[in-house]
């Protein structure tokens, strides 16, 4: 089994987000950078399908900064054998323009799985793994929460609004991971110390300027502040009366 | 200028979530044709008129019985190449999401991914996307010919705005793809997704053990059929409730008229989920809870008892 794995660097979930002067970006001073979660799961699908086949290759490509070269050995740690960090100072703000430098860089070899997390939790975009996938041909399945693979034929499943939907498809394709999918593991000390000797590779790239301009990062708009109705049982009819007679929704 | 607006079916009928789209692809002025992709006439394309299609086009393939996402996406595109529109407009729904860059990469271009807001600026397109779970707002000019947009489920209320809706049906001749739904294996009937309820009541630790979710579900029952029980995190990893009804940033993105939070602390990883919410109501026994700052009503107390109180009152107004 040959498999890639697509990760990102991104803030912290728990980030306190500040804007920075340019009032079109975050502030990036003091923020901790981690990889994506749903990438966790690509990655950790990408160990078990090696495992399991008992030979083969996990690579790790990553667009982004220099710094996310800690992010690749994140996953180096956890086992994979490679990285790639294609290093451009920003992420393009435009994710067509994103997804044709993975796709330019898993062009140059076979693949018989592309891993990617669903979506990265800083920009939402939730598309980078299906634009590839369309670049390169490959059959695609999205959202992907539980996985069987035999041979070169793929059963997953994927959530949809009121069911599970069962999908069918041949490898090689390009998958994205949800959660559920698997429990990431926790990168052990021999992992991390194995991790400093992999190889990771740095390759230069140049964006192209994409269809989208930032005009603004603000912050969302303030909720109108909100009433404590009362303590206990006893308030939950005047929270009743308000429903109905001040916010409308009952 | 014309707008293409993407409608969804299942099993032969229409998804609600359509006439979202619609109103939002009204509101960039011009004209809308709305656009679905089935394999017989959809029960309900028609409503696509009420909320402002001028045409209503069916485009027809027997792969279409079931979701078929390479050979819808390459039905849509071709007809976007032919049509000239300015705007594709998706939903930003399971289907919407898989869908919606399958079509924009065979245009090359991207999506304007989970809008909360669309608007014409001259040639381009002004959009406003959370990102940042939320804590932040990104406006972006979309200079692309076409745009490609996903919308943010339940924030677009849908508008009556009724237009001719002249219907076309043409049927494409596209392969039937790789990628091939088997089956859907459906929900309990009754059972409403969190995504498209229009009332969710919300569990966190707070209630204590699995079994006691039902004193939500008996809640969400006085509603009748509108509300769906959703749960934080830390319910969802203990495995008391699926993943499916997760809210937060690792589940579903939720922006119903009105949100009941019960025995949730409020981590921003729930609150990127539900902030969006138009009513919050927060139910906690810990005043200081970080959820009572983003609720506009709170109630402290134990939810034990709370909450059965205000299930009575829900059952005497639907009495």
């Amino acid at each position: 089994m040959k498999i890639a794995v697509c990760i990102k660097r991104v803030p912290d979930s728990e980030t306190r987000v500040k804007i920075a002067a340019d009032g079109k970006s975050l502030d990036e001073a003091g923020i901790k950078f981690v990889l994506n979660p749903y990438d966790e799961f690509a990655v950790e699908e990408a160990l078990r399908r090696k495992e399991q086949a008992g030979a083969g290759e996990v690579a790790v490509i990553c667009l982004g900064p220099a710094a996310a070269q800690e992010t690749i050995r994140t996953a180096l740690a956890m086992g994979a054998d490679r990285g790639v960090l294609l290093q451009a100072d920003k992420i393009p703000i435009d994710p067509f323009e994103t997804a044709k430098l993975i796709a330019a860089e898993l062009k140059g070899a076979t693949w018989d799985l592309i891993l990617f997390g669903r979506m990265a939790i800083d920009d939402y975009n939730t598309q980078v793994g299906p634009l590839v996938a369309e670049l390169l041909g490959l059959p695609c399945v999205t959202a992907v929460s539980h996985l069987d693979i035999e041979g070169t034929k793929g059963v997953a499943e994927r959530e949809i609004e009121g069911g599970i939907e069962v999908v069918e498809f041949p490898l090689p394709a390009v998958l994205t991971a949800d959660k559920g999918l698997n429990e990431p593991r926790y990168p052990a000390l021999k992992g991390i110390m194995a991790a400093k000797k992999k190889s990771l590779e740095v390759k230069p790239v140049q964006a192209g300027a994409g269809t989208l301009e930032i005009v603004a990062l603000t912050p969302p708009p303030d909720r109108k502040e909100g009433k404590i109705v009362g303590e206990g049982a006893g308030a939950v009819g005047e929270l009743v009366r308000l429903l109905r007679e001040e916010a409308k929704v009952l | 200028m014309t707008t293409l607006a993407v409608l969804e079916q299942r099993d032969g009928v229409l998804r609600k979530i359509s006439h979202e789209v619609v109103t939002a692809a009204q509101r960039l002025g011009g004209s809308v044709e709305a656009v679905v992709c089935a394999a017989a006439p959809v029960q309900g394309a028609d409503q696509a008129a009420k909320f402002g299609a001028d045409k209503i086009v069916t485009l027809t393939n027997p792969a279409f019985a079931k979701y078929a996402p390479e050979a819808c996406a390459q039905a849509l595109a071709d007809r976007a190449k032919q049509g000239g529109y300015r705007t594709i407009v998706f939903a930003a729904s399971a289907t919407g999401k898989d869908l919606g860059p399958r079509v924009a990469a065979k245009l090359g271009v991207g999506v304007a991914a989970d809008l909360t807001d669309l608007v014409t600026d001259g040639d381009a397109l002004l959009v406003t996307r959370p990102v940042y779970a939320g804590k932040a707002l990104l406006k972006v000019k979309v200079r692309s010919q076409p745009a490609v947009a996903s919308l943010r489920p339940n924030v677009f209320t849908p508008v009556e705005r009724p237009k001719a809706g002249a219907a076309e049906t043409v049927a494409v001749n596209v392969l039937a793809g790789r990628v091939t739904v088997r089956e859907i294996k459906a929900a309990p009937a009754g059972t409403l997704d969190v995504a498209e309820a229009q009332i969710i009541i919300s569990g966190g630790r707070g209630l204590k053990e699995p079994a006691n979710f039902k004193v939500l579900e008996e809640l969400a029952r006085a509603f009748g059929g509108r509300a769906a029980v959703g749960a934080s995190r830390a319910v969802v990893d203990a495995g008391w409730r699926a993943h499916a009804d997760q809210v937060g940033q690792t589940g579903k993105t939720v922006s119903p008229s009105l949100y009941i939070a019960v025995g949730i602390s409020g981590a921003i990883q729930h609150l990127a989920g539900m902030r969006t919410s138009k009513v919050i109501v927060a139910i906690n026994k810990d005043k200081d809870a970080p959820i009572f700052k983003v609720a506009d009503y709170g109630v402290v107390g134990d939810l034990f008892e709370i909450v059965p109180r205000l299930t009575e009152e829900i059952r005497k107004l639907h009495g």
